[in-house]
């Protein structure tokens, strides 16, 4: 659920990326235990620009330019969190986060169980990912599934301005770590209301998009307009389509996927990861346990393939495309 | 200057007015035009990447103006058969040691093609994770210790790249392991937009070697001669069984840290002229040749000529370059594909046919 902007709130047009800044400075400027980690977040504002102008407005003691190690960002944070801060670490890409996977692994996501809840770790990591921006190798893995996996942290991916926001605030005042996902290519992809101020984009609830009759289409990130597109053009062919954007990947929202399937009964999932181990199997898992007699189709994925991301020139071949997923719609509808 | 500045001056063989400050070499004057060539070279393919980049023909690109006597230096004190583990920024060190030109054009294009070196060139892909080359170099480098040969490996990484875990680890297990290993370090002076001032306190990269028990020094990165010497003692006293060196060379990048980045949000870019002036590793010598008579414009204008026909001749290559082809995608996962890559290539490739028809 949403919080309701109120009438009166002052909302502006913003990017998503530009969403992200305004969700951290309304943060920063209500709370001084807040803090921005990460490599060129100061003066350069970020290498996305998600930290522009913090720095001046808050100051190098908080908005602070690490040495370049991914480990040293990640575990400083966790001393910084078990010890009265709320850190915000920035991972440059989410490609670039294998070398603090130890730190979030064996300390981050566990230290709550550990201490019996003495100590915990109130800790965003955000992270940007994804393809389609002819990025350079590595810089466009999408590897949710390796921290969906992980028990003891939530994983949250929006897929537009307004939620960019308000998932944000809601990561931040989590008592517990939140990988924050920022879809790369939808970073100035549109622009929408972002109203002024806080408010929060419940942790665990998905967002129904559209709303249909014959088969539910689950996305999130980067995918939700592919998934978008293909939607509007199997309603055209008289396909009723419901889309969810899950904006949460663990805690899945179980209410809001086992509804809309005990309604469709067929399903198609979207994820930009390998098919293999990917989110897209929990969520089948879970349509398993809870609507299994409801299923008309078999469920089915477009993802990414079991391969490496490829360099930038075949990224088109390996991005599921909407004319992959409106194939996969017509499979499931005529089963 | 610091004490640790003292213990590790920077080593020059001529300063940036073509002085020669330590006359202990023998200097041909093919010698020099040679390194001079090789740089111009260098420069050459360099600035017409950054225009490729600019009219949309390549992608993101990293550009090294500036570093051609770090890489250039280094890259001419090895020998064939040698071991090179570059980064993203050192296609003067890859070109230089046998890369082919349309090859490291292609990797900016997106190209995977762009990461396989030309027969006999033993040329590892661009690091593009930081510091993580510096182990493979202990590792190969170790390798041709346990075969018996006496080549030896060169790792290329910046000053940004000393805080990772990965260059402590691989300077340590090649200490451990006494192997026959360079770390070459290019300390440009900024990681993106951090500054060295805020990437360490250390005040030199060469004292990093100190805690390793590793010889290590420090050299003028934009002195081609002292890059070349002091990285030719290095690589033989690694092929004598005597271990690893690490060795600073301090230079600057005039440019953006790649065409994707705006170096005016945070440094003076004035400070990049001033070096342009000052320090450039092509243009000192030239003041050098031209102190001994033999600059000659004529030379300077038909080596310039060559570079821009290879460099002209090498983009055509690589935008004639056949299309990429999806099947590589799965092909090279493993040496045989499992069941799901086959079942995900098959039924890609079917419904792609199936909607092209
Ligand atoms: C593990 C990792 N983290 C972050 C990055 C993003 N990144 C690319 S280059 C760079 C700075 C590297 O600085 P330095 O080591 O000094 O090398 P230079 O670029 O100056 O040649 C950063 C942070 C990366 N490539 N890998
Ligand atoms: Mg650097």
């Amino acid at each position: 659920m949403t919080t309701k902007a109120m009438t009166e709130v002052k909302t502006n047009k913003l990017t998503l990326v530009q969403a992200v800044t305004d969700g951290m400075r309304t943060m920063l400027s209500e709370h001084d235990d807040i803090l921005v980690l990460g490599e060129d977040v100061g003066q350069n504002g970020g290498v996305f620009r998600a930290t522009e102008g913090l720095v001046h407005e808050f100051g190098e003691d908080r908005i602070i330019d690490t040495p370049l190690a991914e480990a040293g960002i990640i575990g400083t944070s966790i001393g910084l969190a078990i010890n009265g801060f709320r850190p915000i670490a920035e991972m440059q890409f989410l490609g670039f986060v294998y070398p603090a996977y130890e730190q979030i692994m064996t300390h981050a996501s566990r230290i709550r169980s550990r201490t019996m809840s003495k100590f915990s770790v109130p800790m965003v990591i955000r992270a940007p990912y994804g393809g389609g921006i002819r990025a350079p190798e590595i810089h466009s893995d999408s590897v949710e599934a390796l921290f969906t996996h992980m028990p003891g942290i939530k994983v949250v991916v929006p897929s537009n301005p307004y939620d960019a926001k308000g998932l944000l605030i809601a990561a931040i005042e989590d008592p517990d770590p939140v990988l924050f996902m920022e879809p790369m290519r939808s970073y100035r992809a549109f622009k929408s209301d972002v109203p002024e101020g806080k408010y929060t984009v419940e942790i665990g609830k998905a967002a129904t998009l559209a709303e249909g009759d014959d088969v539910t289409v689950i996305a999130w990130g980067n995918m939700v307009s592919v998934a978008q597109k293909a939607v509007e053009e199997m309603t055209k062919q008289g396909v009723s389509c419901e889309l969810l954007d899950l904006r949460t990947l663990y805690p899945l929202d179980r209410e809001t996927i086992v509804a809309s399937v005990k309604k469709t009964g067929r399903v198609v999932i979207c994820h930009e990861a390998p098919e293999t181990g990917g989110v897209g199997n929990d969520v089948m898992a879970l349509i398993n346990d809870e609507a299994f007699l409801y299923l008309r189709a078999p469920m089915s994925k477009v993802a990414g393939f079991d391969t490496p991301f490829p360099f930038f020139a075949l990224e088109e071949e390996y991005l599921p495309t909407p004319s992959r997923v409106s194939h996969a719609i017509k499979e499931a509808v005529t089963f | 200057m610091t004490e640790m500045e003292n213990q590790f001056p920077i080593v020059q063989v001529m300063d940036g007015d073509g002085h020669i400050v330590d006359a202990s070499y023998h200097l041909t004057e093919s010698f020099i035009k040679e390194m001079y060539s090789k740089m111009l070279r260098a420069r050459t393919l360099d600035k017409k990447s950054v225009n490729l980049q600019r009219q949309g023909r390549i992608g993101t690109y990293a550009p090294f103006e500036g570093q051609e006597a770090a890489q250039v230096g280094s890259a001419s004190a090895l020998e064939e058969g040698d071991w090179m583990f570059p980064t993203y920024r050192d296609h003067a060190a890859t070109l230089t040691f046998g890369h082919s030109v349309s090859t490291i054009m292609l990797y900016w294009k997106g190209r995977v093609e762009g990461c396989v070196p030309p027969e006999g060139k033993n040329i590892f892909p661009p690091a593009v994770p930081i510091a993580t080359q510096l182990p493979h170099a202990t590792g190969a480098a170790l390798a041709e210790k346990r075969k018996g040969t006496d080549r030896v490996a060169i790792a290329y990484f910046g000053d940004g790249a000393t805080s990772e875990g990965d260059f402590h680890e691989g300077l340590n297990f090649a200490s451990v392991f006494k192997a026959p290993v360079v770390f070459f370090n290019q300390n440009n002076g900024y990681a993106i937009s951090v500054p060295i001032e805020k990437q360490m306190n250390s005040k030199t990269i060469a004292q990093k070697g100190l805690a390793y028990d590793m010889d290590a020094i420090r050299v003028d990165g934009n002195d081609v001669l002292a890059v070349y010497f002091e990285t030719q003692k290095a690589i033989e006293k690694a092929r004598n069984g005597e271990g690893p060196t690490l060795i600073e060379a301090v230079t600057w990048r005039y440019g953006a840290h790649t065409t994707a980045d705006d170096p005016s949000k945070y440094r003076n870019q004035e400070l990049s002229l001033e070096k342009r002036d000052k320090i450039d590793p092509l243009l000192r010598l030239e003041r050098y040749m031209k102190k001994q008579g033999f600059w000659d414009d004529a030379w300077k204008d038909q080596v310039a000529k060559e570079c821009d026909l290879e460099i002209e001749q090498a983009v055509e290559e690589m935008e004639n370059f056949p299309e990429p082809d999806v099947n590589d995608l799965f092909d090279h996962v493993f040496k045989e594909p499992t069941w799901t890559i086959k079942k995900q290539k098959e039924a890609y490739l079917s419904q792609k046919r199936g909607e092209t028809v």
